[in-house]
């Protein structure tokens, strides 16, 4: 990862090996994450707030589905910000393990609760949708199991990235899960095209939609509000882990600094 | 490497003696689930028949989650990784010997255990088979996501329900292929579930090792 360019004959200290320990430094992330904050949070409001209007009122009914087509506005965000949380979760326990990068393993617990919340709300709004559409709550199918699954990954990494920060044992043991757990991400993906049932295939791929763009451009932009105000939960979540941390490590300075 | 035989006799010994809990009460357990089923559906010989493999895997599953707080805590706890470490036995060989161990103890006796479990079930002839063979190629990545979730949380206190709820979702795959193989009666579910079990196998003595060092660094 060293650059491929940097002379040989500099001082090593003086190479800046990744643009991404910049950041290693928490004064340094958290001035940046103080400043993004409440932009990514008001403007996920604001842009997810504005696409659930217009897909409630200007989008009309599907021929087939009707109104319950409204559904997909909040399904298909959930289904993408829960699938990318744990993706989330994979590349900062990856940068923890590998890099031993001090703010990975903050990020990776920060996604953790949102991923999971997001992962439910797929579930519960599938089943909502599912009802009416297909005439059942609930199929085993490929995709809708792999996405339970998630949902219980979701449920052990907290448990577990919980139990270590209780306990004060290294973060990099939920990391490991993190990683091990990543396995399940390709198969929910693939899942619809592995095992046809129920679910259908992906509407979306790179390059091309099958969906009409009256439906298609709500639906990118709650994304996009959804994408928006998950990152400004997860730079909260982050930030109150670090003041967390801080203030723990003053108290215990503080104790050592008292006289017996 | 001559450690290696030395340190297969002794996990052996530890995990079949008395010490660590031995191989009688996940076997008792995995009997005890086989037995509740039918008090809870009523004892409809035909409906046991048909659901009874997969009432078998669902206890193998379960009884797969009783060593684990046995199996790599203690000696984590009494020094002896460190011990290992200093005589240059890497961790992932002590997490592969241990592996191989568990399941010596913990995959023969509960395929053995299914055969009372599948006259009680009623379970018979070419079902039996494919049982018994599916249990032969799930239980080694049974074992194997055991010894994982064992290293994982041996530094944590109280970690045998953590060790139940991150066991689950994981063992879920052979579940699905294991199980699965009875419904289709196919040769392709118990070859998916085989490739699972080898998968992990491959993966948990070096997901094991790191769960040690990192345990170790605290």
């Amino acid at each position: 990862m060293l650059r491929a360019n940097a002379p040989a004959k500099a001082a090593p200290t003086s190479v800046k090996i990744l643009p991404m320990h910049g950041y290693a430094n928490p004064t340094r992330f958290l001035s940046l994450a103080r400043w993004l904050t409440l932009p990514l949070l008001l403007g996920g409001l604001a842009v997810t707030g504005g696409a659930l209007i217009w897909a409630l009122f200007r989008v009309p009914p599907d021929r087939l589905m009707g109104e319950t087509v409204r559904v997909m506005y909040i399904h298909v965000p959930a289904a993408w910000l829960g699938m990318g949380g744990w993706t989330a979760i994979a590349i900062a326990s990856l940068a923890e393990l590998v890099w031993r990068h001090p703010l990975a393993g903050i990020a990776a617990r920060a996604v953790a609760v949102p991923g999971a919340v997001f992962t439910a709300i797929c579930l519960v709004t599938g089943s909502i949708w599912g009802r009416p559409t297909w005439g059942t709550w609930w199929v085993w199918d490929g995709r809708l199991t792999s996405m339970l699954v998630l949902l219980f990954l979701y449920f052990g990494y907290i448990a577990l990235a919980g139990a270590v920060q209780r306990e004060g044992a290294s973060s990099r043991i939920a990391a490991i899960f993190g990683l091990i757990g990543a396995v399940n991400v390709p198969i929910i993906n693939r899942s619809v095209v592995w095992w046809n049932s129920l679910h259908q295939p992906a509407s979306i791929t790179l390059g091309k939609s099958a969906i009409d763009p009256t439906f298609l451009w709500p639906l990118l932009a709650a994304t996009i509000g959804f994408s928006l105000l998950f990152g400004g939960i997860v730079l909260m979540r982050m930030r109150a882990i670090i003041a967390d941390i801080q203030a723990e490590a003053r108290l215990r300075r503080k104790a050592m600094s008292e006289p017996a | 490497m001559s450690a290696l035989p030395t340190l297969l006799r002794r996990d052996l010994a530890l995990l079949i003696g008395g010490r660590r809990g031995g191989v009688v009460m996940p076997l008792l357990f995995f009997l005890s689930v086989a037995m509740l089923y039918p008090f809870g559906v009523g004892p409809d010989a035909p409906l046991l028949a048909r659901t009874g493999g997969g009432v078998i895997w669902v206890a193998a599953l379960l009884a797969a989650i009783l060593p684990l707080d046995r199996l790599v805590a203690p000696d984590l706890e009494q020094g002896f990784f460190d011990q290992w470490a200093l005589r240059g036995i890497a961790e992932e060989m002590v997490i592969a010997v241990r592996m191989l161990a568990h399941w010596l103890t913990f995959g023969p006796t509960l395929m053995l255990a299914a055969l009372p479990a599948a006259a009680l079930l009623g379970i018979e002839g070419a079902t039996l088979r494919t049982v018994e063979l599916g249990l032969l190629a799930g239980t080694p990545g049974l074992a194997a996501i055991g010894v994982m979730i064992a290293a994982l949380t041996a530094s944590l206190r109280g970690g045998a329900a953590l060790a139940g709820l991150l066991l689950i979702p994981l063992a879920v795959p052979l579940l699905v292929f294991g199980a699965g193989s009875l419904a289709t009666g196919g040769e392709s579910g118990l070859a998916l579930c085989a490739a699972i079990s080898l998968a992990l196998v491959a993966v948990t003595p070096f997901a094991g090792g790191a769960a040690i060092r990192a345990a170790r660094e605290g």
